[in-house]
């Protein structure tokens, strides 16, 4: 593996009983890169970063994280890496600077007082470290998770759907310690259903029933899909949005205001599509650059067949 | 606002689908009722028959013959065998093997016959005042209807003024006949399972349920750091219990400790550490801090009603005293009430440790075959 990939996997098979949740899942994360991690609920996201922290043995399959095997070394690899779970999961009976205390010394920490007296400071915690963790605002909650699991300066930062739940203003603050922490040289692979937060990612890997659909740099994946975009405006947007979604060639309709983005595969068919509503003269129709909004649409919606041909 | 009936059925339905959802809930919301019903109803006799006597022998005259086989017709008493010498009898006593011991003098056939009323002695286990009370009760009556039928002719007529023999009943390790000195020592049993079992599986339980656990495991601790982390706190729980409740049993209650306080310490703790292997497998078989509270609940029962804890362990029909050796309490309780009332040193509890640590073993087994199953 390369020295430059802080997660190198291959073929990671997880099996529940009967249920295949992971099925040959390779992955690439380079060193410093955030990496979104994409897909429904219930499609392995959380399973596959279990085992990619040693949490769970995979049925197959191998790989390294941090260099570390994810095999045989899990010890190491929990002792370079942060993981913050879905649910908060610092004691809400603890104070706040009890919870980072206790998380100092499961790492063993050196100067553990500093580091938890510089993590309180950094949060702006400092004046209520003896609140009770389980007073905290979701926002708060979030945040203090974060401190907690960067306590150890890990080089690896797994965050399973870090900001489920938690209003837009916090959510942005978390977005900016994120890329905070990732400037600073730390790899951040990070499971989401937002959109505007899977926009912010380097690469992106969309995972669906426990299969990967697609990977890549952000930037490369509309184009990955193959996806061409028009741009419509104008009155009765409603009606047309309706009209299009059953017309043939058109693969998604999305609604942003008064605007629609028609999207498709088909580059043929959606241009005549396109062609055919120009010349009804009512909207202005525009050719665009398909973007990320409408990739994550795409996929999300379950994707077309010929995606899911061209998958396997 | 006015009452809707569809709107009221619909909680209702609602309510009813939840608890045929929640599994445990439901199986115990019918099993404690059975459990009960089944123990209260058939279990427990507060007049226990087939108390296990042991005979010493001194005369074996037919007077004396027929004082025993009216003990045993008696269904009070099952006579289990003789013994040569007081030490024996004191000891079979010391050991719980047997409640009862009766002891004819020598010569106590010429002694009846002569008229010189000989006394028989009956040493009772009376640590348990009421599993002995209907036995001692019920001896004069077997003695003298014995002795009378096997007396003939003019030794009856001269035996029979004023009373043949007469029947002393040495009450042993609670003379006062108290119950609270029976009680007392049990009750340490109860309460060690109750807060141990319980505390033990909440403990692990929360952590699973509220979610800690995982961001826990994901550390570089060791599962036997975190095993041994939770746990040993409420060992030490059970060691203040257990000395609080010492200091009461004494001071309020005046209950004596006559025995081995190493032998004490030593059951003590081999309990304590069955308890909170129970209370770890309870915890791999719930879900919720709830059901963990039930399930321990529901081991409780039994250790209250069966182990001999509050009705006489003999008075139990056969399948309640085979259930009732398989709770870790039971054996406990006797060990306690042997140590404190009784002055039992570290021999004479080793049947009890014995017990204990078999079902320990059974315990430990399954909760690991249980724990292994869930890890993944």
């Amino acid at each position: 593996m390369s020295d430059d990939l802080a997660i190198s996997v291959r073929g990671i098979t997880k099996r529940f009983g009967a249920r295949t949740v992971v099925d040959s899942f390779d992955m690439d994360v380079p060193r410093g890169a955030i990496y979104g991690f994409l897909g429904p609920n219930g499609s392995g996201k959380t399973t596959t970063i279990r085992i990619m922290c040693g949490l769970l043995t995979a049925d197959a399959g191998d790989g390294t994280c941090l260099g570390f095997d994810i095999r045989t070394e899990p010890q190491r690899i929990k002792e370079n890496v942060g993981y913050m779970t879905q649910r908060f999961s610092l004691y809400e009976d603890l104070t706040i600077r009890e919870n980072l205390d206790f998380v100092g010394r499961m790492y063993r920490m050196k100067g553990r007082r500093a580091a938890v007296n510089k993590a309180l400071a950094d949060l702006g915690l400092a004046d209520r470290a003896g609140q009770l963790a389980g007073t905290l605002s979701g926002g708060w909650k979030q945040r203090l998770a974060l401190a907690a699991c960067m306590l150890h300066n890990p080089a690896l930062l797994l965050l399973d759907e870090p900001t489920a739940g938690v209003d837009p203003k916090a959510r942005r603050d978390f977005w900016d310690e994120i890329r905070r922490l990732s400037a600073a040289g730390v790899t951040v692979l990070v499971s989401t259903h937002y959109m505007d937060e899977a926009v912010q990612c380097d690469y992106i890997a969309y995972i669906a029933y426990g299969k990967k659909l697609i990977s890549g740099p952000s930037q490369d994946i509309p184009a990955m899909i193959g996806l061409h975009t028009w741009r419509v405006q104008g009155p009765e947007i409603g009606a047309l949005e309706a009209e299009l979604r059953s017309t043939p060639g058109v693969g998604q309709v999305a609604r942003f205001g008064a605007v629609l983005h028609v999207s498709g595969t088909d580059a043929a068919a959606l241009e005549a599509v396109a062609r055919a509503g120009m010349a009804r003269g009512l909207h202005r129709w525009q050719k665009k650059e398909a973007e990320l909004e409408e990739a994550f649409i795409y996929l999300m919606a379950g994707a077309s067949d010929n995606f899911a041909e061209a998958a396997e | 606002m006015s009452f809707s009936l569809s709107r009221f059925f619909a909680v209702l339905a609602k309510e009813f689908v939840q608890m045929r959802r929640d599994r445990v809930t439901f199986a115990l919301m019918i099993g404690v009722p059975i459990m009960q019903l089944l123990i209260f109803g058939f279990a427990i006799n507060t007049d226990p028959r087939h108390m296990p006597t042991l005979v010493e022998m001194a005369d074996s005259g037919p007077a004396a013959r027929a004082v025993v086989a009216g003990m045993q017709a008696s269904g009070y008493f099952d006579i289990i065998g003789t013994v040569t010498s007081a030490a024996e009898g004191d000891r079979a006593l010391r050991e719980g093997s047997a409640s009862f011991v009766l002891v004819i003098p020598p010569g106590f056939e010429r002694d009846v016959q002569r008229g010189l009323s000989p006394e028989l002695l009956l040493s009772v286990d009376a640590s348990d005042p009421s599993a002995a009370a209907a036995a001692v009760g019920a001896m004069p009556g077997i003695a003298a209807t014995a002795v009378a039928e096997t007396l003939s002719g003019p030794v009856a007529a001269k035996a029979t003024t004023p009373d043949p023999f007469g029947v002393t009943v040495h009450r042993q390790y609670n003379a006062e006949g108290k119950t609270s000195t029976n009680i007392v020592p049990g009750l340490l049993a109860i309460i060690l399972a109750m807060t141990m079992v319980m505390i033990t599986a909440v403990a692990i339980v929360r952590e699973a349920e509220k979610g800690t656990m995982e961001a826990l495991i994901a550390t570089p601790v060791r599962p036997t750091e975190v095993m041994l982390g939770k746990i040993i706190p409420y060992v030490l729980v059970g060691y203040v219990q257990t000395l609080v409740f010492l200091l009461a049993a004494k001071v309020l209650f005046d209950v004596p400790f006559i025995g081995s306080r190493f032998a004490f310490f030593l059951g003590f703790n081999l309990y304590i550490v069955v308890n909170l292997a129970l209370g770890f497998l309870i915890s791999t078989l719930s879900r919720s801090q709830m059901q963990a509270m039930q399930i321990s609940f529901f081991t409780l029962l039994p250790s209250i009603l069966l182990s001999g804890f509050m009705f006489p362990f003999a008075g139990m029909p056969g399948w309640a005293q085979a259930i009732g050796t398989a709770i870790p309490a039971t054996h406990f309780l006797r060990l306690t009430r042997k140590v404190m009332l009784k002055g039992a040193t570290i021999p004479d509890i080793a049947p009890d440790m014995a017990a204990i640590a078999a079902i320990m073993a059974v315990i430990v087994v399954a909760a690991m075959l249980r724990y292994r199953q869930t890890l993944d």
